[in-house]
């Protein structure tokens, strides 16, 4: 039985210097699966994302609207707990960013921020999280080296782990490999198939092959609007509208 | 002449570098020339009992310790009050102030409190300080005086080291459940720490060498002990300079040039500790 974990209902968003916006956007996001949001650039998959951890609070809007339920709580109000939320919603941004710290403390950063101060804990945490983002083997054995040591597709894996780290129920990424090379976005790609098993994950891929290979469902974003939303499959087989199609097979772009 | 100009590219060029070189070059020969004439003219006074003893025979003869001691006092009591100030004003600015009419303004005070002439300075903090919150000539005045000139300086070089801290850091800090005020404290300052510290550094250099401010606010002509209190005026090394050249007459050339290279060995000593903090700061950056 596939649950809704996200609902998302009527939701527009302006950005005060009048850029990327949202318009009148309505869909629900299936748990423990992989929800890809793909289109050209400018379409809004990364605002909405945005939303999704409130993220969007650190940019100036101009105008917004509509509801995000997330377990039927409405997270764009006012008064909701805004920091609760961002450890309950995860993020992998585009490029890797390592704080200036170990590899260590960059995992148990959000950890530490939320008062775990107990050591078992924290590197049960630290061993948790990094096999989960297949990171482990890799850096067991210098968890105290500086995060920027790495090359960037460790990098990367180690922001997934910081995520996991908090034990979220939403992950989002927004670009998660577009720096990578092939073999590290191979890695990430197989975490994600493994993370669905837990979390509910949603996905801005940086091609519209990474989107068919990575969706169970998968939603169309053109200019601010939601064009297409349906299971992966037929939808990159058998797209319902036009402008999908076009996308897809490479007409525009 | 134009035509062997462009004909002669190369031999251009280079006249041009070798022109430009020896610009930089000049800019280094009056601080090295100040510093080697006043070691030169200087150096045989410095003695253990010129720094370490009092003035003796209107302050023609013995040391020069209260100056060095109330210098000492002068820059720790602009500290006191101009590094957790400006420091302040400078994470609101560089952190939590929206560009609006208010910021503005304090930009612009910031702006205009840097081209105020330093004994300006001085009359006012002989108004405020001294006589109306009646302060007296004290330390605490003078300290207070020269901590409103450091601000600024110390203000937008904090705010300058606070900028250059990456803002995917804030973000990234944010996202993983971090509040806006544990983002500046965990990351956001220890990143910028080097260079507020430098900025630091620097603001209090020039208020431990400057005279017009404390002239009128805790300087004292001579004393005969060390200052007790805060309260209390006190001697200092560039006042001291000032009256020593030309208030005492005979005065031994030597013990002239000897006070300047202690001031000078103060100032350039936190100069030093200002560049290694910079450049080991640089070496171990993450980013």
């Amino acid at each position: 039985m596939v649950e809704n974990k996200i609902t998302i209902e009527n939701l527009s968003l302006q950005y005060s210097d009048g850029t990327e916006s949202l318009r009148d956007v309505s869909m629900d996001i299936r748990q423990n699966a992989v929800t890809v949001l793909f289109g050209p650039a400018g379409g809004g998959k990364s605002t909405l994302l945005r939303c999704l951890n409130r993220l969007n609070d650190l940019t100036e809007v101009k105008a917004s609207s509509g509801q995000i339920l997330i377990d039927g709580e409405n997270i764009l109000d006012p008064k909701i707990d805004v920091v609760a939320l961002r450890r309950k919603v995860g993020m992998v941004f585009a490029r890797p960013v390592p704080l200036p710290m170990s590899i260590r403390e960059n995992v148990i950063y959000g950890l530490d921020l939320a008062g775990e101060k107990r050591k078992s804990k924290l590197d049960e945490a630290v061993e948790r999280s990094l096999k989960l983002a297949a990171i482990w083997d890799e850096v067991k054995d210098r968890l105290n080296d500086p995060a920027i040591a790495l090359s960037g597709g460790q990098q990367q894996r180690v922001c997934l782990a910081r995520v996991l780290a908090l034990q979220p129920e939403i992950i989002l990424l927004d670009e998660p490999t577009s720096g990578l090379d092939p073999i590290s976005t191979g890695k990430v790609e197989a975490a994600l198939l493994e993370l669905k098993k837990e979390y509910t994950v949603i996905l801005v891929p940086h091609s519209v092959q990474q989107a068919a290979r990575t969706a169970d469902y998968a939603a169309f974003f053109l200019t601010g609007e939601l064009i297409e939303y349906g299971e992966g499959k037929s939808l990159f087989t058998v797209p319902k509208q036009k402008k999908t199609e076009d996308y897809i097979m490479g007409r525009f772009g | 002449m134009m035509k062997f100009l462009s004909r002669n590219r190369h031999t251009v060029q280079r006249l041009g570098f070798s022109l430009i070189t020896l610009m930089a070059v000049a800019t280094v020969i009056p601080i090295v020339g100040t510093v080697i004439f006043i070691l030169f003219k200087g150096g045989s006074a410095i003695s253990l009992e010129f720094l370490s003893g009092f003035p003796r025979d209107g302050m023609r003869e013995g040391g020069i310790l209260p100056a060095i001691i109330g210098t000492l006092y002068l820059t720790i009591g602009t500290a006191i009050f101009s590094v957790p100030l400006g420091i302040a004003a400078a994470i609101y600015l560089s952190e939590y102030a929206k560009d609006n009419q208010v910021t503005r303004l304090i930009r612009l005070a910031i702006i205009n409190l840097a081209g105020i002439p330093s004994v300006v300075y001085g009359l006012f903090g002989l108004g405020l300080f001294v006589l109306f919150l009646q302060f007296g000539t004290s330390i605490l005045a003078a300290s207070l005086t020269l901590s409103i000139m450091t601000l600024p300086v110390i203000i937008s070089t904090a705010e300058e080291a606070l900028r250059s801290v990456p803002q995917s850091f804030r973000t990234v800090s944010i996202s993983l459940g971090a509040t806006r005020w544990q983002t500046i404290r965990r990351i956001v300052l220890k990143e910028a720490l080097p260079g507020i510290l430098t900025g630091v550094i620097l603001g209090l250099e020039r208020a431990a060498g400057e005279t017009a401010p404390i002239l009128f606010t805790g300087a004292a002509f001579f004393l005969p002990r060390l200052p007790g209190s805060p309260f209390d005026a006190t001697m200092a090394l560039p006042y001291h300079l000032f009256v020593i050249s030309t208030q005492v007459p005979e005065m031994p050339i030597q013990i002239q040039y000897g006070t300047a290279l202690v001031l000078l060995a103060f100032v350039l000593t936190m100069n030093v500790i200002a560049t290694v903090i910079r450049s080991r700061a640089r070496a171990r950056r993450q980013w």
